[in-house]
């Protein structure tokens, strides 16, 4: 029996899709079967994230309504064998779908799925609701300004509330040199605000942009430093104990300089 | 030049994530305010037990709220008492 696993944050564009798709293709790079569940419905995104959008036919609305069997709308991925979509509607209105179908869903696939990740919507209404009725486990994310962690924090409030317990979080976008100077938030006091678990910090990187742009996650990019963040996310999802990276060694001048003569 | 000397030694409560950061713990302050029924009832059952050893109180009467305004949150209790006790419990309720 596999797990069920929301991505979660509030606020919206602090990488909730982003971070969905790479846990995701991390997890079937290492042979797991995944099925990653995009519930933002209007704003489907998941499938361009992932490079698949050309491959839709039917869409999670279509497997609540009946319109078509589970396995049919399971886009399968083009990289690994393991990792499948279940699309967002794009068309359709986001009341379409209620908690107790997403639950129902839910418990479906993880009969067949190692690990199903929902990617949720930001805010924290019907979209939410829906997107957190099946979970069992929960992963906030957050970036490292005001305003993020406050909904973070708000979300954790309403995931307790909802009796999902222990949410972990990941600060995603962080910015080392920012963070040395002063005018970045560090991750000790993000913990210590919002008080919950660590479960990664992936630095702000192009590479995210540049992979983004060509569909391919890049915790596939063996030289994106996110990539790498997302690699050890991955392993310490399945229980493996990986210490944090050392963010700051490698944006510093001295690799800066390396990277130019082309030593890293 | 002072600013920059502070910056560098790391005193400078100025510096713009000591901002964020004391901006965020007044802002929790509010949102977590807004108590679940459930923890002002706890809260209410526990006030109850504590003041019973000191007065009588009108228990059905008792009201607790946080208030917020400005930059502060205060926890406003309005507890009618009906007799005041001469000695506390306290000591027989402990033991
Ligand atoms: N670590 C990162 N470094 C750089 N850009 C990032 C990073 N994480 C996310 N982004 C960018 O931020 C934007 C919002 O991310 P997305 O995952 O869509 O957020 P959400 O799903 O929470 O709305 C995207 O354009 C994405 O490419
Ligand atoms: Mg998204």
């Amino acid at each position: 029996m596999g797990e069920v696993i929301v991505i979660t944050s509030g606020k919206g564009g602090v990488g909730k899709t982003t971070t969905t798709a790479n846990i995701g293709t991390g997890l079937a790079a290492s042979g797991l079967k995944v099925v990653l569940v995009d519930t933002d419905i209007g704003l489907r995104n998941l499938d361009v994230v992932l490079g698949l959008e050309n491959r839709i036919v039917y869409d999670i609305v279509d497997v609540t309504h009946g319109n078509c069997r589970l396995k049919q709308a399971l886009i399968k991925d083009k990289r690994f064998e393991g990792l499948h979509l279940l699309p967002a509607a794009q068309t359709k209105d986001k009341t379409s779908v209620t908690p107790d179908q997403i639950r129902e869903l839910c418990a479906q696939l993880k009969k067949e799925f190692d690990y199903v990740i929902i990617d949720c919507p930001a805010g924290i209404e019907q979209g939410f609701k829906n997107a957190i009725a099946g979970a069992e486990k929960a992963i906030v994310v957050t970036t490292p300004e005001v305003s993020a962690v406050r909904d973070a924090d708000r979300i954790i409030g309403l995931l307790e509330a909802a009796e999902l317990h222990n949410p972990k979080l990941i600060v995603n976008r962080l910015r080392p040199l920012m963070v040395k100077r002063g005018d970045m938030m560090s991750i000790d006091d993000i913990i210590d605000i919002l008080a919950i678990d660590l479960l990664g910090v992936v630095p702000e990187d192009e590479m995210i942009v540049i992979t983004t742009n060509k569909g391919e996650p890049a915790v596939l990019d063996n030289n994106s430093r996110a990539g790498q963040a997302y690699r050890n996310v991955a392993r310490r999802i399945t229980g493996e104990d990986v210490p944090l990276m050392d963010l700051e060694a490698e944006t510093g001048l001295m690799y800066k300089l390396k990277k130019l003569i082309g030593f890293k | 030049m002072l600013d920059f000397l502070l910056r560098v030694f790391g005193k400078d409560n100025s510096s713009s994530k000591n901002v964020a950061k004391e901006r965020l713990r007044l802002v929790l302050v509010h949102d977590r305010a807004d108590m679940s029924p459930q923890l002002i009832e706890d809260l209410k059952e526990d006030l109850i037990k504590v003041i019973s050893n000191y007065m009588e109180i009108d228990e059905n009467a008792l009201e607790v709220n946080l208030d917020s305004s400005n930059n502060t949150v205060a926890l406003v209790a309005n507890i009618p008492v009906l007799r005041m006790k001469r000695t506390s419990n306290r000591k027989e309720k402990i033991g």
